[in-house]
């Protein structure tokens, strides 16, 4: 199994968020995990991500036969492990070039490898900026500075694209996005899905799924998954709105 | 120090005008009814310089001899073709003349040789800038006024290449050092100038310079302050700035290290539609302090004024940040826009920042800010979720803020060489160099090659 989550309890300022996780994914898998705002999503992705700010209370997260919740937010990247994160953040004066030229050398350092020239970096920058069609002067700029909510997005796919994790997080890429931007986000996960990988899509909408096909669905409720099942569950859940489950739920 | 003026007065003053002599006895005289400013004083309120003074000083008045002039200013910058001036121990140091005309009529050199040779033009404008606040340490340098460096740029003629001033400290004894610089820009003329402070070994010091300058109608000047002094060095330098109608000014302040750096900027806009830039970027650590002071007088309507002063302070350094613009009742459609921001990376970390404008007419745009913080932390996570290091992520952030303010250098080898030594400094690896005034690592070593014969 590559992660394996068991009864997960996390909060942030004594206010408990996640109230009893379980979740197994495998390599060659993609969940997607939907569900109302505020019912822990974006917790259950930052607690696996490492974020500081939340407590794990309960409960255990294994990560390739490791114990994840000893290791630091870098060391889990490094391990391969990566977020794309809902809102990302803007960062003046630190080029999208020099950030993931950092981050690539530093992945390669952990695992043992020397860093990549400046050349077969380039070239590997370029091959990546196709596949999610992100143009030439957006690598040279800052960070996420002045993007559109789509490019935002599209930088976040294409850092994908760059570090080739094993596990993928992704914490509703298809907010705010636009249907063309929703297409190619999507091309872009689509191409890099493999045998060996495996993605956890958070989306609030079903919409995506039309475009990255789920093998599961989990639908969080307040804090614990409340019903897993396979795409159809998604339609379903399309079809009868959120407020299926919540009366399910109190009744 | 009023009985060493005494003492040396007739020494001093044996190529003055006359009227120069009197500007140094009014000087003496107002130094000595205020004295060093103690804090006390508003203007130096979070800056003291108890410690400075517990250290005792030899006051400099006389040239140093004896020194291999090419050994101290062994560096340059790579690609960067500047016309050098040096100045050891505040004194004007040459390889051959002291002061030099150009074909293009540029003179430049000494300042005590540009009193013997050109006491008009010299006495049209030093002590006109420099004094008019009372400040304590510019009249006791005015009344100390011996060499430093003058540079005349007559009107129409562009300085072809950029001149740096090498101010290098270099003695086994503590010094009191007092320099003056004087610069002229005639009409239409333009000049970069890249004026360092460096010191030569860990020797403590105390330098007291004051630099005037004076921008004529339409001209432009790129300004560069660069300062990488070691941690026993107390550095106050003042620089009066004069601009006349039209008259466009670029400054920036690099303050890469020191004990005690104090950087006192004033500059008044003489005629209308004159435009002010001033950068500045601070890089402190251990109990370093530094102090900015900055004053814009907005005399004449039509005038834009900038700041954008940055600062990094980690351990225990402390920082001062005073910005005050006076927009005065004739200065109609100012525009005036004042900046001060600053990370402290330690609980033990602080600053003092004070953004002031006083307005006295409608007809303006101004603004001004001031922000104190830590690394931004949802930056931090980010980059960290990709891979990247706590130590690197903070570099990486820490260089980018950095940044805003140097890539606004506009000599290309100088950025570059700027942007270097900051990495460097935020790395804690940028160091005194034992040789070097720029800190290069390579400093130009003859290289003698071993030819094993048998091999041939």
């Amino acid at each position: 199994m590559l992660l394996s989550i068991k009864n997960l309890h996390a909060s942030i300022n004594g206010k408990e968020i996640l109230k009893g996780i379980d979740l197994d994914v495998d390599h060659g898998e993609v969940h997607a995990i939907m569900g109302p705002n505020g019912t822990g999503k974006s917790t259950l992705a930052s607690v696996i991500a490492g974020r500081e700010v939340f407590d794990v209370t309960a409960g255990e997260i294994m990560y390739k036969d490791k114990n994840l919740l000893k290791l630091a937010v870098e060391e889990r990247a490094r391990e391969g492990i990566f977020l794309g994160f809902q809102y990302p953040v803007e960062i003046p004066g630190v080029s999208i070039t020099n950030f993931m030229r950092t981050a690539v050398n530093e992945g390669r350092k952990y695992k043992g490898l020397d860093p990549l020239s400046g050349g077969a970096f380039l070239r590997l920058m370029e091959e990546k900026k196709k596949l999610v069609e992100l143009t030439s002067n957006l690598a040279n700029r800052s960070v996420n500075e002045g993007f559109s909510g789509g490019e935002k997005k599209k930088n976040e796919i294409f850092q994908m694209a760059m570090l080739e994790p094993e596990l993928a997080i992704l914490d509703e890429t298809d907010s705010g996005l636009d249907i063309d931007a929703l297409r190619v986000v999507a091309n872009g996960v689509n191409k890099l899905r493999t045998r060996e990988n495996a993605f956890v899509i958070i989306t609030h909408y079903q919409r995506l799924l039309d475009y990255i096909v789920p093998d599961f669905v989990h639908v969080l409720f307040e804090g614990r998954i409340v019903k897993s099942g396979t795409r159809e569950l998604a339609l379903e859940l399309e079809e009868k709105g959120y407020d299926w489950i919540r009366k399910e739920q109190e009744g | 120090m009023s009985g060493i003026y005494g003492e040396c007065r007739e020494a001093l003053s044996v190529n003055d005008y006359p009227a120069l002599s009197a500007l140094r006895e009014e000087a003496i005289r107002s130094f000595e009814e205020s004295g060093f400013p103690t804090t006390k004083l508003e203007a130096w309120k979070n800056t003291s310089l108890k410690e400075s003074f517990s250290t005792e000083y030899k006051v400099v008045v006389q040239p140093e001899t004896g020194v291999d002039v090419q050994k101290v200013f062994l560096c340059n910058i790579p690609h960067l073709d500047t016309a050098i001036m040096g100045q050891l121990n505040s004194w004007y140091v040459s390889k051959d003349v002291p002061l030099m005309k150009l074909g293009n009529g540029i003179i430049m050199g000494s300042l005590a040789e540009a009193l013997k040779q050109y006491p008009e033009l010299v006495e049209a404008h030093l002590g006109k800038y420099a004094g008019s606040n009372g400040d304590a340490f510019t009249s006791l340098n005015t009344a100390f006024i011996m060499d430093g460096v003058f540079i005349y740029v007559p009107d129409d003629v562009k300085s072809p290449k950029p001149v740096q001033i090498i101010n290098v400290i270099h003695s086994n004894e503590n010094l009191f050092l007092q320099s003056r610089n004087l610069v002229v820009l005639g009409k239409n003329s333009r000049l970069s100038l890249v004026h360092c402070d460096d010191s030569y070994n860990q020797q403590a010091s105390f330098s007291n310079i004051v630099t005037e300058i004076h921008l004529g109608e339409n001209a432009f000047m790129d300004h560069y302050k660069l300062q990488n002094l070691n941690n026993s060095s107390t550095l106050i330098s003042s620089s009066y700035f004069e601009l006349e109608t039209a008259a466009k000014l670029e400054s920036h302040y690099i303050s890469l290290n020191g004990g005690l750096l104090r950087n006192n900027l004033r500059l008044r806009f003489n005629g209308p539609h004159g435009v002010a830039s001033v950068y500045g970027i601070y890089l402190m650590d251990r109990k370093q302090h530094i102090d900015n002071q900055v004053f814009i007088d907005h005399a004449s309507p039509d005038c834009t004024s900038s700041e954008l002063f940055k600062g990094i302070l980690d351990e225990h350094s402390s920082g001062v940040f005073n910005g005050h613009v006076l927009v005065r009742r004739d200065a109609q459609r100012t525009n005036a826009y004042q900046s001060n921001r600053n990370i402290l990376l330690t609980e033990t970390a602080k600053v003092n920042s004070k953004p002031f404008l006083e307005i006295y007419n409608d007809d303006v745009k101004c603004s001004h800010g001031s922000t104190t913080g830590q690394l931004d932390q949802d930056a931090m996570y980010y980059l960290r979720q990709r891979g990247i290091g706590e130590d690197s992520a903070r570099m990486l952030l820490m260089y980018a803020y950095a940044d805003e303010v140097i890539s606004k250098i506009d000599i290309e080898p100088l950025r570059y060489r700027i942007e270097d030594m900051a990495k460097k400094r935020l790395q804690g690896e940028l160091q005194i160099c034992e040789a070097c005034v720029l800190h290069c690592n390579t400093p130009e070593h003859p290289v003698e090659f071993v030819i094993d014969m048998s091999k041939i």
